[in-house]
């Protein structure tokens, strides 16, 4: 990230009167004051403290939004020119900080609270009871093999995202046409692919899939009855979904390689194998790297296809850590042990990538 | 002798090219084989739409041919020839979650497209310091939104919005697909940008136009093709969207997928309803896809090549 900051550097003529600066400063606190009155009467509200006639806590959205608005504002005025760049910014990070930070610290609150949203109790704290629940849950642990699974079969992907890559970079006819053609299964949703593929095509009876895989001499296909099979169909529904996705990186990865370095390898006697792991392969590897990585982040939100198609089934045997929590949630409603399973992944997700990201940087850069 | 060769060829000819020709098959069969893999579930949807029954159970595949096409599976949905024109309760619904769909797809789309290009504007051209975060960690910051799993925000959200009243609404929907997609528009952008020479907006701002100014008349008309494609990626991940939507939504503002999934938890699955429904779930992509293929590929290949 060289190119980042401070590109269009411009000295800019700024007079803030004093007036200006009181009346920007005043323009926060201001706007702070009313969000902070607006959070605490809803508080006392809420709690019965004072009676007044305030159904949700919509209110505190409004204050949270006129802050904001009121904070942009404040920075032209306090800032001038130097105010305006920020402008560019802040929106963003505001709305950010409102969906995610805000989001995440009150999820730490409930992972630790056992919370029925079914029963009428409302939250109590259980401390560690939670995590304790966890370390005993072997669904919970068996969904975190599958994902360990699930993540594995990328190399696979990969290989066969590279394979049509190269096919579509060859000397082809009707190359657009075989590339809108591959791009297509991206553009489908997978609920709807996993009623088209899992629940029609895979049917038993009348599928085409089950006729096929009978007429291949696969007497009774059941696709998904044993684990291993329902797993790796799981695979194959989501790989079709995206392989087209890492297939378009590497082929721009591809068509960015200068012609001139394949020339040199032929010229020089290599035969096209050679080339292709001497050459394009290692030219290569950065790309393959960030669409790894990009595949993998979206593999680790693997669910919509398992909660339609198997949810779970056959005995937790397709279980993602998502499909999980979203029935945890959807059969005991129980929003605190779901909220500290997910954070767990979270921490986990964080560890497994940033090591991911370590041992990538270290080979890609040996020190010697 | 009939078979004697009149013409010899010269011993120093190249040998007739069957390396070649194989090789052309190889290539040709392996592209025809996964362009069937990738459109036969497309074909099969759209044609079981206007199977019968008997047709589905015979596994018949070519319309004409093997069976008559008949407009059952549209119909169910209320949009046949013969039934466009009646009120049907049934397309009512179908269309309400189609608006649904639409609405919150372009909506936040709009709302991710907007924030994101001026974050990555700023991000790339000036310098910032918020706190003890500066660019670098103000981009990785937006940037690690990516590897969030939606299943931690789910139920927090799910809490929460049912305190804010945002539950069930399409406002609610909007927002959380814009924050979902916000990383990615910025990835894009944030390349776009980095192409573009900043002597533009010098010469701009030289001839008096204000940051904002240079911005809106002189950056972005040459970043909108990257914004296209931005909007577009956006456009698909929102409007296939179903994990948020299952869980957030009940009765108002469900959306397409959630309507096409609670249809397969019903027992008797009716194959030709479900055919249409799917089909119209993704028929709109399709179109997209088609048309749009170059945006498409242009996003998701910005961030592949530095």
């Amino acid at each position: 990230m060289a190119t980042q900051g401070d590109l269009l550097h411009v000295v800019t003529l700024d007079e803030i009167s004093d007036q200006r600066r009181t009346l920007g400063k005043l323009l926060i606190r201001g706007s702070a004051a009313i969000m902070a009155a607006t959070f605490f009467t809803l508080w006392l509200s809420v709690t019965g403290w004072i009676d007044l006639e305030f159904e949700t806590w919509r209110p505190a959205l409004y204050a949270y939004v006129f802050w904001g608005i009121c904070l942009c504002a404040a920075q032209v005025v306090l800032r001038g020119e130097q105010g305006k760049r920020v402008l560019f910014v802040l929106p963003a990070v505001l709305f950010v900080v409102a969906m995610v930070v805000f989001p995440l610290l009150f999820g730490l609150t409930i992972a630790f609270s056992d919370w029925n949203l079914a029963s009428l109790g409302g939250r109590k704290f259980n401390g560690f009871d939670n995590v304790r629940q966890m370390w005993n849950d072997p669904f919970y642990w068996n969904a975190l093999k599958n994902m360990v699974y699930y993540t594995l079969a990328i190399l696979v992907e990969y290989a066969i995202a590279f394979g049509l890559a190269l096919l579509l970079n060859s000397q082809i006819r009707a190359r657009k046409f075989f590339r809108v053609a591959f791009l297509m299964p991206l553009m489908l949703s997978p609920v709807a692919v996993s009623w088209m593929v899992g629940k029609s095509m895979m049917e038993i009876r009348f599928g085409p899939l089950a006729r096929l895989a009978r007429e291949l001499g696969w007497d009774s296909p059941s696709f998904f009855g044993s684990p291993e099979i329902a797993r790796f169909m799981i695979m194959a529904m989501d790989a079709w979904t995206f392989i087209p996705f890492m297939m378009i990186m590497i082929l721009a990865g591809l068509q960015a390689i200068p012609k001139e370095l394949h020339e040199a390898a032929k010229v020089d006697g290599a035969p096209a194998w050679r080339g292709f792991w001497e050459v394009t392969f290692p030219l290569m590897l950065p790309v393959s790297i960030t669409a790894i990585l990009i595949r993998i982040i979206f593999k680790l939100k693997l669910a919509d296809i398992i909660i339609n198609v198997t949810s779970g089934g056959p005995g937790g045997a397709t279980d993602s850590v998502t499909s999980f929590i979203f029935r945890e949630y959807r059969d005991r409603s129980n929003v605190g042990y779901g909220t500290l399973l997910a954070m767990v992944y979270l921490v986990l997700i964080v560890i497994a990538i940033t090591i991911f990201m370590k041992l990538v940087d270290r080979w890609m850069n040996p020190r010697y | 002798m009939s078979d004697a060769q009149i013409f010899h060829d010269h011993p120093d000819d190249p040998p007739p090219r069957v390396g070649w020709w194989v090789g052309r098959i190889g290539v040709y069969g392996i592209l025809i084989l996964w362009t069937v893999i990738c459109l036969f579930p497309i074909y099969w949807t759209i044609t079981t739409s206007f199977k019968q029954a008997p047709d589905v159970m015979q596994g018949n595949m070519v319309p004409w041919v093997d069976y008559t096409p008949q407009w059952r599976g549209w119909k169910s949905l209320g949009l046949s020839p013969d039934t466009i024109g009646q009120v049907s309760t049934v397309r009512e619904e179908f269309l309400k979650r189609f608006w649904n769909s639409t609405v919150t797809a372009l909506a936040s789309s709009m709302l991710a497209v907007v924030l994101g290009s001026c974050a990555a504007y700023g991000l790339s051209r000036f310098r910032y310091k918020f706190g003890f975060m500066r660019n670098p960690d103000i981009s990785f910051f937006f940037l690690s939104q990516l590897i969030l799993p939606p299943v931690v925000l789910a139920l927090p959200f799910l809490v929460l919005y049912k305190e804010l009243a945002l539950l069930d609404t399409r406002l609610g929907l909007i927002l959380l697909y814009a924050l979902t997609v916000l990383p990615i528009v910025i990835w894009i952008m944030r390349d776009q940008f980095q192409g573009i020479p900043v002597e533009l907006e010098e010469a701009a701002l030289v001839d008096g136009l204000g940051i904002w100014g240079a911005f809106i008349t002189i950056i972005l008309p040459i970043a909108l093709p990257g914004m296209v494609a931005a909007f577009i990626l956006s456009l698909v991940l929102t409007w296939n969207e179903y994990f948020f939507a299952a869980l957030l939504t009940s009765t108002n503002a469900v959306t397409l997928p959630v309507m096409v999934a609670s249809q397969t938890g019903s027992q008797g699955i009716n194959w030709w309803s479900m055919a249409a429904l799917s089909a119209s779930a993704i028929l709109p992509l399709i179109v997209i896809g088609i048309v749009l293929e170059r945006y498409i590929i242009k996003g998701m290949a910005s961030g592949a090549v530095k």
